[in-house]
């Protein structure tokens, strides 16, 4: 068993890696299929993205590579991407015959780890297994900040926490703060033998095995010695279990406080955010910059036009916290991106609505028109948590804004919390795409603009902006504007909930990665998104333009969206 | 010798196809997969590549004839056909195919019947010659090197 830094199955690898070939196309699946056996790979053909789906989630480590066809009838092969990615976190390769940089780059977008183009050589196709590699280093590598940013954790209090967050976050997500980044230099995933104390490197194997062995015991009756002896792993010694099983349990109760906190506190605090919120939210900002290097700059709402209360609640904190726990601690994956734990979801969610309350009570409505200046694309994969807070905030504004848009359901799949938001007790672990149920809300917001003002608390609910679809910015940025070009938020534009909207997508697609939420066919997030960014943001497809009618903006002050610059919020749109 | 003979027509009728730049490497490609576990393999991809394309062309056929024309759909199927052509490297016909695309995105309607039509001969004209080539294949029996054209 290999004591690397991850545990790889198969000595002889990348021999015997377990690739799924998706492809409508029968020519290609079968050439594919052989040139696949030729380089000793154990091939799986599916010729319908669906069952392509169902197949993994039925044997969720049934394989370790997915490779995809782009044009696809009976699903889009980037909606795939993102699904896989986010409910699997496996590596996908997509396929085409067309070479476009448009098609390329939105691929990346989605977070395909390499894009072929059809005719496809062999000897593409023999090189593939260093997606699978470099994840599972990765991975290991998240695993290891999990671990210190579970010790961060317990160190300090709560909000003393949420700084550490943000440097925590950052670490796992940049991998740029020194302090991680001393951590990772530890473990040097590529020499096992090294570390001076034989560090264990927690991968997701290995966690899974651990989780998988204490849910067999019984979490209260577990003890270190019957983990490690139903975990079967040769190398492991007790001491490594009892000290990994202490890290569980905390983070266990972190999760728990959070949802507790998150139940209670979507309502809560927009009103102090105002102030605090710029402050905070520029400190997510600045996160998220660095998470992604993105042109945070369009956040520059957190100057304190927008106030979105981002970083004001301690749930955030704890969203944060639990967020990148969750990420780190289910899969040990990167924070940005995804997050494909539930627990994310629910962090983000949490965060969210706080950002939405907030933007909701302190700004005006956020001028769909807003230049979106943001361009999305650029947005950096914030950590979920980002997200978070803002969508958080946003909620509670949301709920003024009836965020009609038909359809609401922003699928929080990730994000359940988005469709909490408003509902703080919705928030719910598991994936719930959320359809929000703005749909009443939406729909009279779109009648009558003024009353959706008022409902705008209940916009929050359903507010489907996932976290994760949100977030799916960077890279889904794209089908979320498609997709939801149908979404007739007419009324939105005036509504602080465009600015919320602006605000809770930036926040997603900050977090982006982290929260991209499976999307589903009806991620009406985008509706949002396209609503509000699609004026500005370089949003593309996000065909709403005519959804985006200033005329339509009641007496809201809205603003306008200076290019990138939530002032307007502050404008005052006061709605409710 | 009779067979040796017949491999070298064999070998000239490949060397053909791909002089007259009905096939590309691709084809190469496939031949190199063929193999003791699957010694028809390119032929049995030639004829998944038949059953499929026989059925974009219908496709493309009947969206055709309606009026208005619908550029995406045709687009769409083009795109797909284009796809299949590239998993034998059909060069000629793919050739055609993009032809056709960039009409449609100009939504040319003449244009994409003209192009079509094309796209048809030319599909039709390199599936005889690969009959005969499987045909003449066939009848020389096994060879025991792979020819490279050129």
């Amino acid at each position: 068993m290999d004591n690397g830094c991850f545990s790889s199955p198969r000595r002889d690898f990348p021999a015997g890696l377990r690739v799924l070939v998706v492809d409508d196309d029968p020519t290609w699946l079968k050439i594919l299929e052989k040139m696949l056996k030729k380089c000793n790979y154990e091939v799986t053909t599916c010729c319908l993205a669906r069952h392509a789906l169902n197949l993994l989630r039925e044997r969720k480590d049934g394989y370790d590579i997915v490779i995809s066809d782009v044009n696809m009838p009976d699903m889009d092969g980037f909606k795939l991407l993102e699904h896989v990615g986010l409910e699997m976190d496996l590596p996908v390769i997509m396929m085409s015959v067309d070479g476009e940089t448009s098609r390329v780059m939105k691929g990346v977008q989605h977070g395909a780890c390499d894009y072929l183009l059809k005719p496809i050589r062999m000897k593409e196709l023999r090189n593939i297994w260093q997606h699978v590699f470099r994840k599972r280093i990765h991975e290991a590598k998240e695993f290891e900040s999990f671990e210190s940013f579970e010790s961060m954790m317990r160190n300090g209090s709560e909000l003393s926490d949420e700084g550490n967050l943000f440097a925590v976050e950052d670490v796992t997500s940049t991998k740029k703060r020194k302090d991680a980044d001393n951590k990772h230099d530890d473990k040097e995933c590529m020499d096992p033998s090294s570390t001076k104390k034989a560090r264990v490197v927690w991968s997701v194997d290995l966690h899974q095995k651990f989780v998988k062995a204490v849910n067999q015991i019984g979490f209260d009756k577990v003890g270190p010695k019957k983990i490690l002896d139903l975990m079967n792993v040769p190398w492991l010694t007790r001491e490594n279990v009892a000290s990994h099983l202490q890290k569980y349990r905390l983070y266990l109760i972190r999760i728990q406080k959070e949802n507790d906190r998150r139940s209670s506190s979507s309502g809560m605090k927009h009103s102090d955010f105002p102030s605090k919120d710029l402050g905070s939210f520029g400190f997510q900002n600045p996160v998220n910059k660095q998470q992604n290097d993105v042109s945070t700059d369009s956040y520059n709402y957190s100057d304190g036009s927008l106030q979105l209360p981002t970083v004001e609640n301690k749930s955030h904190e704890g969203d944060k916290g639990s967020v990148s726990q969750f990420t780190i601690a289910k899969k040990g994956r990167p924070l940005t991106g995804n997050v494909s734990d539930s627990n994310m979801r629910e962090s983000s969610r949490v965060g969210l609505n706080q950002t939405f309350a907030q933007s909701e009570g302190n700004h005006a409505v956020f001028d769909c028109s807003m230049p979106t200046q943001y361009s999305w694309t650029e947005v950096p994969p914030m950590q979920l948590k980002e997200e978070h807070k803002s969508l958080v905030h946003l909620k509670d504004s949301f709920n003024q804004m009836p965020l009609h848009g038909k359809q609401h359901h922003i699928q929080v799949d990730q994000s359940q919390s988005v469709a909490s938001i408003s509902s703080a007790p919705s928030i719910t672990e598991e994936e719930v795409p959320a359809c929000i149920e703005a749909k009443p809300l939406f729909s009279d917001f779109k009648n009558d603009q003024s009353s959706s003002v008022n409902s705008i608390g209940n916009a929050v609910d359903t507010f489907p902006i996932q976290p994760g679809s949100l977030v799916m910015n960077a890279q889904s940025l794209e089908p979320i504007s498609t997709t939801n070009s149908g979404l007739k938020t007419h009324g939105y534009n005036n509504l602080s909930c465009i600015s919320d909207l602006e605000i809770y997508q930036r926040n997603l697609l900050l977090g982006g990665e982290a929260a991209s939420a499976p999307l589903d066919e009806d991620l009406h997030f985008q509706w949002l998104q396209g609503e509000c960014y699609n004026m500005n943001f370089g949003l593309q497809n996000i065909g709403m333009p005519e959804y985006y009618d200033p005329g339509l903006i009641p007496e809201a002050p809205i603003h306008l969206y200076d290019s990138g610059d939530y002032s307007v919020i502050d404008q005052g749109l006061f709605i409710a | 010798m009779d067979k040796i003979h017949s491999l070298r027509q064999v070998a000239a009728i490949k060397h053909s196809l791909f002089e007259q730049g009905y096939l590309d490497e691709q084809f190469i490609q496939l031949e190199e997969l063929q193999d003791d576990a699957n010694p028809n393999f390119v032929e049995e991809i030639v004829t998944l590549y038949y059953r499929d394309s026989s059925r974009l062309i219908t496709n493309l056929d009947q969206t055709l004839e309606r009026n208005p024309l619908d550029f995406n759909k045709l687009d769409t199927i083009m795109h797909q056909f284009k796809g299949s052509s590239s998993s034998i490297g059909a060069k000629k016909v793919k050739a055609e195919c993009t032809l056709f695309r960039e009409y449609c995105r100009a939504r040319n309607g003449e244009g994409c019947r003209r192009s079509f039509q094309q796209m048809k001969k030319e599909y039709a004209t390199l599936r005889k010659k690969l009959e005969t080539y499987f045909q003449m294949a066939r009848q020389a029996g096994p060879k025991e090197t792979a020819f490279r054209p050129k």
